[in-house]
């Protein structure tokens, strides 16, 4: 017999709003990215990259899920209204994800600067004051290791591949690259998320430790990221505002549990 | 797994903490059915608290879509304890933990040989990325002249292996 385990505290109240916000920004994330990218399950270009791909969106939605839980458990809700039951402007994800799939060189392009900036996020909140998250992220990371290793195996590769596979490569870095900086765009109520230590370093750090991250990667392959999109680093546009490929998505996800709310599955 | 009862707990919520020890050994992890959850090493805490008998799962994965499954079984097979007076557990919670990540250190010597029995890798251990690298055994022959054909198996926790000893396909159970 060891010592009895302490039960995991809640979330500070007082920090209602600020750490919903947090929480739902991560959540919305997750699910956004993982949703679109199951889109590619039996369609994938190859079947062992399939059932890759199908897994890795699954991880994205497992994550989405224990966020969606901690936050229903904030403000005595259910995980799946949250998910489910929001019209899709009241939807907090970032502008990388908030683009449609595409192509292949798309998806993993958005994939790979998404995980890159995911685990700069995770792994300052690693250390975060609110304990059920920290423990929560100790987890998520040990995940996301697997998906940074598939998603710059994806980059070389297609970065190496002169000819169409570069060509569409460049072309997605071109599109969704001035947006990949809002994931780690302050929130608007970072101030007191800072001082409490829920969010223990601020986006502004979390930006410049993401820069150091990739630009040598990219620059090893003769590519670089373009300039930030002015949204992208605007803390009221950064998470709002979102494209005609979201509202498709939300449409469809939305759509099986908009014909009955009340159906127990 | 980690068993506790509170200082004012009776004798006998010791032997009531024996049965459900054995209760929760008997029963499988549903996506490998030969592994018990227990030797799998999800089950992390069991306790008895003024009749409440708390049992804390860790998930492998969490997304894992069989949690749900296991926790309501574990509901289910623990019942009969609730629903018998004289054992003083009068309700049972089985909770989700993060508070310590699985880890492939938490499969019993017992549960490694069952998984390789059935035709799965054990998890090596070490250092867990390095793993990915390097060969797994192979639960057929025991050879390491073995290929990783896919980081992402079937089901979250597994990969996809190729043996080039004897030519046969197989499975390991991932580090979480």
């Amino acid at each position: 017999m060891t010592a009895r385990a302490e039960r995991p505290p809640g979330i500070e109240p007082g920090l209602g709003p600020a750490t919903r916000e947090l929480l739902l920004a991560l959540a919305d994330d997750d699910f956004v990215l993982g949703f679109a990218d199951s889109e590619w399950t039996g369609i994938a270009p190859h079947l062992e990259e399939d059932v890759a791909m199908s897994s890795m969106a699954q991880d994205e939605l497992g994550h989405a899920s224990a966020y969606y839980r901690l936050l229903a458990d904030l403000v005595s809700d259910d995980p799946d209204r949250i998910a489910y039951d929001r019209p899709a402007e009241a939807f907090r994800h970032n502008r990388l994800v908030d683009h449609g799939r595409g192509d292949w060189a798309r998806t993993m392009v958005r994939r790979w600067l998404y995980d890159t900036a995911n685990a700069i996020r995770l792994e300052a909140l690693a250390e975060s004051t609110s304990r059920p998250l920290a423990e929560l992220v100790v987890k998520v990371r040990r995940e996301e290791s697997y998906h940074l290793l598939h998603g710059e195996a994806w980059l070389d590769r297609l970065a190496r591949h002169r000819g169409e596979p570069r060509r569409r490569l460049v072309e997605a870095i071109e599109l969704v690259g001035p947006d990949a900086p809002s994931v780690l765009t302050a929130l608007p109520s970072e101030a007191v998320l800072i001082d409490s230590g829920i969010q223990p370093v601020p986006g502004a750090d979390l930006l410049a430790r993401w820069s150091a991250r990739i630009e040598p990667v990219l620059a090893g392959l003769g590519l670089s990221l373009p300039a930030a999109s002015p949204a992208a680093l605007d803390p009221d546009t950064a998470r709002s505002g979102h494209g005609a490929a979201f509202n498709r998505l939300w449409t469809e996800f939305s759509s099986v549990r908009a014909l009955d709310p009340e159906a127990t599955w | 797994m980690t068993v506790e009862v509170s200082p004012a707990a009776s004798p006998t919520a010791f032997d009531v903490l024996g049965s459900v020890r054995n209760i929760l050994a008997s029963i499988a992890d549903p996506e490998i059915p030969a592994i018990s959850i227990v030797d799998l090493g999800i089950v992390r805490d069991v306790e008895l608290v003024d009749g409440m008998l708390q049992v804390e799962l860790l998930p492998t994965y969490i997304g894992c879509p069989a949690l749900e499954m296991i926790r309501a079984t574990v509901s289910e097979r623990l019942d009969p304890i609730r629903a018998d007076p004289s054992s003083g557990v009068r309700q049972v919670l089985v909770t989700i933990s993060y508070a310590e990540p699985w880890t492939a250190e938490r499969i019993s010597p017992a549960g490694r040989a069952a998984l390789r029995a059935s035709g799965f890798a054990p998890p090596e251990a070490g250092p867990r990325l390095l793993t990915l690298a390097r060969p797994a055994t192979c639960p057929y022959c025991g050879s390491r002249r073995t290929i990783l054909e896919n980081a992402f198996g079937p089901t979250r926790c597994r990969s996809i292996h190729y043996c080039t000893a004897c030519r046969q396909p197989f499975e390991q159970f991932k580090d979480g």
